[in-house]
């Protein structure tokens, strides 16, 4: 029992050691087999990530939400009509889940970036953008969201999705994208 | 440095023709004189703008009163990296005022006063005439000599002389374009300025000064994310703009002479649209700290800001007026953008455009009387230039996509940036509509000018 418990240290250690090269969170290492850790080095764990990997491999991985393509989370854009700045209907969900997700997840903040068609003035478009991402945030809160977890800015015109100049590339860029911090 | 000498009186007449009378006579002469030329340009101008809406004749790239000069090749200077008389010719051309007379042919040119047959001249339709010298001096600079000619009164208008390194050969030319300018309508020329610009090539944005005239352009800043909004201060060495390097707009305030930045307003939120107070000690700026678009004041120096507008709408695109006293801004606050002005230090705010559904982007004219904006019309967006005292509105330009006005320093002629099919570009338009111009300053997607105040020395 002590054989395992040490193992299990070990093992936690490496796994934490290699974390970063494997690009995975949360390692399992509750029910790791110890017979399969080798004795711990006389030096310092310098390359221990093959067998590491390996373990963590073999378990399965629960993916992050916020980009699997199944989850409503991966959806970022909301889309507006010419002059508008209201929250469409067909996008409520996708407000409404990432209300609930930051309302979960306190430590977690936003940037909601908001942007305009190519027509009219820049600075007048840079405030339109500004309140479609104010918009966005204020239905967030309204569903639990704080402010401190939601920044709001702007990008005007200036940032298109699409480079023509029309109806099409306009309707893809009226548009609010939300950014999770560290994305 | 260099040194810009008085060189003499603009009605020096020769010494042996000297005395009381007959000086008070030329003045008087000569004030008429500049004032009959003035009447005609104005007269002209209205004229041409009625005509203009009745018969929709559009008269591009002139006035139809063109003051004829000469600007004969001044002696020697070819010892110069540019002909000056070029360069003042060109000035003159581009301002749509003045005709150009031919010099060629006419030997010897003339260099001094003494030495012009003002029948040459005359026979060829000149009224005024330049004459003048390029002589190097003892410390390796030049020595330009200029004196503007009235020819039919055949008397002198304007003599200066300037002592010039070679590398401010093109200056010197503007200061004198800008004397003639002066001398002849009675404004002051703004040839002697420079102009601010972002160039967008690819993915890349360059913000660049020029030369009035588009010569010398510089990069200021690179950067691969948009900058927009940059301004002038008073001084003409810094710029305000607009940059999104930080994954937001943030406004910085750039040191040309130094080449140094720093931020002014990174506030949460968006940070944009600066305008510099007259005094150059602060300005407006448009932060969303506090939820909305609104205009705050801030020291040149950054710093806590004051907020200056106070709705539940969108507040932006704030100018000062040249006093410093009022702001003219853009909101929505009525249910469509529209021009506002209120006290510069805040408060209540009185609409001014009522015409339309869009209109935005307001900057005062120098003289404060009347203000230039964007005006949306049938998809279309256009300068209009709007009267304070009588309300008129006069429409200055009929492109697709005209946005971002900028005042010349005197006041005559606005810049813009426009469209050539899906390329931007830069124009500019007299203030009365009849003269336009388009700046091909170079390759890419040039947009968003700002027009600089004059050059105080070289």
């Amino acid at each position: 029992m002590r054989r395992i418990l040490f193992g299990a240290v070990v093992v936690g250690l490496l796994a934490g050691c290699a974390g970063k090269d494997v690009k995975e969170e949360g390692a399992p290492v509750e029910d790791r087999k110890p017979d399969t850790v080798t004795a711990p080095p006389a030096k310092p764990p310098a390359k221990p990530a093959p067998p590491v990997v390996k373990q963590v491999e073999s378990k399965p991985i629960a993916a992050n939400p916020l980009t699997d393509p199944g989850n409503v989370l991966s959806k970022r854009s909301v889309f507006f009509d010419y002059d508008s700045t209201a929250v469409k209907d067909e996008f409520k969900p996708l407000v409404t889940a990432h209300a609930k997700y930051l309302t979960d997840n306190r430590g977690r903040r936003v940037v909601v970036q908001g942007n305009t068609d190519e027509r009219g003035s820049r600075e007048y478009n840079l405030a339109l953008g500004q309140r479609r991402a104010e918009s966005v945030k204020k239905m967030m809160m309204l569903l639990g969201a704080t402010d401190s977890q939601i920044e709001t800015v702007s990008f005007g015109e200036e940032k298109p999705r699409s480079a023509g100049s029309d109806e099409s590339a306009w309707a893809q860029n009226r548009r609010a994208d939300i950014v999770y911090d560290g994305e | 440095m260099t040194s810009l000498r008085y060189y003499s009186m603009p009605n020096m007449v020769p010494l042996r023709a000297l005395n009381e009378a007959t000086d008070r006579v030329r003045s008087l002469r000569m004030y008429v004189r500049i004032l009959l030329w003035l009447l005609t340009v104005v007269l002209a101008a209205s004229v041409s703008v009625t005509a203009r809406a009745a018969l929709t004749i559009d008269i591009v790239g002139g006035g139809e009163k063109q003051i004829p000069v000469a600007i004969a090749p001044l002696t020697g200077e070819a010892r110069l990296p540019y002909k000056i008389s070029e360069i003042v010719a060109a000035d003159l051309q581009r301002a749509g005022l003045f005709r150009m007379i031919d010099p060629g042919g006419i030997t010897p040119m003339p260099t001094e006063p003494s030495e012009v047959r003002y029948g040459d001249w005359s026979s060829r339709g000149a009224e005024a005439l330049v004459i003048g010298s390029i002589t190097p001096t003892a410390d390796g600079r030049f020595e330009v000599r200029f004196r503007l000619l009235d020819v039919q009164k055949q008397s002198q208008l304007a003599g200066f002389s300037y002592t010039i390194a070679s590398a401010q050969t093109r200056n010197a030319a503007h200061r004198i374009a800008d004397v003639i300018y002066e001398k002849l309508l009675g404004v002051p020329g703004a040839f002697a300025t420079r102009i601010v610009y972002v160039v967008k090539q690819g993915s890349r944005y360059e913000l660049q000064i020029a030369d009035a005239d588009g010569f010398g352009g510089q990069t200021v800043l690179a950067s691969d994310e948009p900058i927009i909004s940059p301004t002038w201060a008073p001084d003409g060495n810094r710029l305000a703009y607009v940059s999104f390097e930080g994954k937001k707009p943030i406004v910085y305030v750039q040191n040309l002479s130094t080449g140094q930045r720093r931020v002014l307003a990174n506030f949460r939120g968006s940070n944009s649209s600066p305008a510099w107070a007259p005094d150059g000690r602060r300005l407006a700026v448009v932060l969303t700290r506090d939820g909305n678009s609104q205009i705050y004041a801030i020291s040149a120096e950054g710093g806590s800001v004051s907020r200056l507008s106070n709705s539940n709408s969108i507040d932006t695109e704030p100018n000062f007026s040249p006093d410093g006293q009022s702001l003219l801004f853009t909101s929505d606050r009525g249910g469509s953008p529209q021009i506002y002005r209120m006290s510069a230090s805040g408060g209540a705010a009185e609409r001014v455009t009522f015409d339309g559904t869009y209109n935005v982007s307001p900057r005062y004219s120098p003289d404060g009387k009347s203000f230039v904006f964007v005006q949306r019309s049938g998809g279309r967006f256009n300068l209009m230039l709007q009267e304070f005292g009588t309300r008129q509105v006069i429409p200055l330009t009929d492109g697709v996509v005209d946005e971002s006005p900028s005042f010349a320093p005197n006041g005559r002629m606005i810049l813009y940036g426009s469209k050539q099919g899906a390329r931007g570009i830069l124009a500019a338009v007299s203030n009365d509509g009849r003269i336009k111009q388009r700046l091909t300053i170079q390759s890419g997607d040039v947009r968003e000018p700002a027009w600089g105040p004059l050059l105080k020395g070289f």
